[in-house]
């Protein structure tokens, strides 16, 4: 165990370590000569207009909502499937597939929700 | 790599009552330096000079081939320009998340190292949570992408930067889904596990196992693609609309650290789909002797994810951007449903067959090398077709 989820943190350590190093290099190689008109933000060459942090399209919350209930179904799906196997094996095969078909069901009915209320749609139609 | 660690230990290597942990954190170390900067690092840099070279073959032109024999060292000269670069901080950024950001990036780019299953015995750890530990720490990319877009306080940063989150993690539950078919039929998640349930022939990968994981590993490879930000689904830094999205206002090394990150994550896509669905390194058992089996497996799977990485390079050579209307529904409206169908196919396939079909793979083997036989006619064809026209109006 100690092997095996050390080698994550020394990955880490080392890929930080390795970027540390060249940011290093880069302060001594590079030059540096920053003036005002340089920094400012990248506007195809003019003068920037106002800031960029503003509201943005309110759509993309809605697809982060919609992530969000079906990434924690991923997760709870992993150890299912995980035991399903052995559960096949010891011949219950028809109960843990009604079981796992009964889960899906219930979030299937939220994907179709979403998608009757036409919120997969990127343009979607204001109803009259 | 523990095994071997333990073998020196037990044959005295390091004295009769040797300081078991202290060892285990220097050959910890010791082998993720050599996996970081041997293999991952030089990958990165090397595959950018090979899809340039790829893509200009694709399109009748000469890519790079001053620096080093036929440009081969493209890439250092690249590196070392990204270094010799003023390092630009836009003054009203917020530069805290601005330096952060390529870190992320990097780190999901170097974590999965972790459990990349070279061959039998080269892995730097076989966790026991693999494959899920592969797709989280791959997950890191995305916030390191919206972070970018947000503190660069660019129009085009943030505009690319939230297209990129929404199109990651909309293709992270096709790509999540995709997975339970394999998970469900070998019972484990450690990706050497995964590998040991198939064997060395075609017919007893996953992806020809049955109907539903051969397609299956297909939404894979495609949502795969789309996480990576590649063509055609390259909308977080289209360069025709854009800019450079997400890395707009970004220079020197800490823009090489993006897209190095975005090159080297194309053997991470080819790693996962060989580990899961073509066999990984299985070879014939051709020889008893350890070194030169592990030699042919590493051989094997470098070959397998080696030609991903080119149908990648061929797929960016050859297709069109996709609209972000299409992205989305492609992805909610196509492939989360079939993933479904896929996973909840599997379970039933295998509550008929347990132990699996014998005639479904030869079948859908068929079907394919069919499909494959067809596509090189055309291929073949067009070659034809093409030479004619230009020795008939060579001026084209």
């Amino acid at each position: 165990m100690y092997f095996d989820f050390g080698t994550p943190l020394a990955l880490a350590i080392i890929g930080i370590g390795f970027m540390a190093v060249m940011f290093g290099m880069q302060k001594l190689l590079a030059p540096r000569n920053p003036y005002q008109r340089k920094l400012t933000p990248y506007e195809c060459g003019e003068p920037p207009t106002g800031k960029a942090w503003i509201n943005f399209n309110v759509r993309f919350y809605l697809i982060a909502l919609i992530f969000v209930v079906f990434e924690v179904e991923v997760a709870f799906l992993y150890p299912v499937a995980v035991v399903y196997m052995d559960w096949i094996r010891r011949g219950q095969r028809l109960y843990v597939l009604t079981e796992i078909l009964i889960f899906l069901g219930i979030l299937l009915v939220g994907l179709i929700y979403v998608w009757v209320k036409h919120d997969l749609e990127w343009l979607k139609k204001v109803p009259e | 790599m523990q095994k071997l660690v333990d073998n020196l230990i037990a044959s005295g290597a390091f004295g009769a009552h040797p300081p078991r942990d202290i060892i285990y954190a220097i050959a910890i170390f010791v082998f993720s330096l050599i996996v970081f900067l041997g293999i991952a690092f030089p990958f990165a840099g090397v595959v950018s000079w090979v899809e340039r070279r790829v893509w200009a073959r694709m399109q009748s032109r000469c890519g790079p081939n001053r620096v080093g024999p036929n440009g081969f060292l493209q890439w250092l000269a690249d590196g070392l320009k990204h270094v010799c670069k003023e390092d630009l901080i836009p003054a009203e950024s917020d530069e805290t998340l601005f330096k952060m950001a390529p870190y992320l990036v990097i780190l999901a780019f170097t974590l999965p190292w972790a459990v990349m299953p070279f061959s039998s015995d080269l892995i730097l750890a076989d966790l026991n949570v693999g494959i899920l530990y592969m797709t989280s720490v791959t997950a890191l990319t995305v916030v390191g992408v919206l972070m970018a877009g947000w503190a660069s306080n660019d129009k085009w940063s943030l505009i690319g930067g939230i297209r990129s989150a929404a199109q990651i993690v909309s293709y992270e539950i096709p790509a999540g889904l995709s997975i339970f078919p394999v998970v469900l039929m070998t019972g484990t998640l450690s990706m050497q596990g995964i590998i040991k349930a198939q064997g060395w022939a075609p017919w007893t990968w996953f992806v020809f196992a049955n109907p539903f994981t051969f397609i299956a590993a297909n939404v894979l490879y495609i949502s795969a693609l789309a996480e990576g930000n590649r063509t055609p689904f390259d909308l977080p830094e289209a360069e025709s609309e854009l800019v450079a999205g997400f890395a707009t206002e970004y220079s020197g090394m800490r823009y090489l650290f993006f897209f190095a990150a975005e090159w080297g994550n194309l053997f991470i896509i080819g790693a996962i789909i060989t580990t899961l669905f073509l066999g990984g390194w299985q070879v014939p058992a051709v020889s008893s002797n350890p070194v030169v089996m592990n030699v042919l497996q590493l051989i094997c799977f470098n070959v397998k994810v080696l030609f991903l990485v080119f149908v990648s390079m061929w797929v960016r050579g050859t297709l069109p951007r996709v609209r972000i209307d299409q992205l989305m529904s492609l992805c909610w409206k196509y492939l989360v449903p079939i993933s479904f169908v896929d996973m909840v196919g599997t379970a039933v396939w295998m509550a008929i067959w347990p132990e699996g079909n014998w005639i479904a793979p030869w079948i859908l083997m068929a079907l394919f090398s069919a499909v494959i036989i067809v596509f090189l006619g055309r291929v073949l064809h067009y070659f034809r077709r093409s030479r004619m026209e230009l020795y008939l109006s060579p001026t084209i």
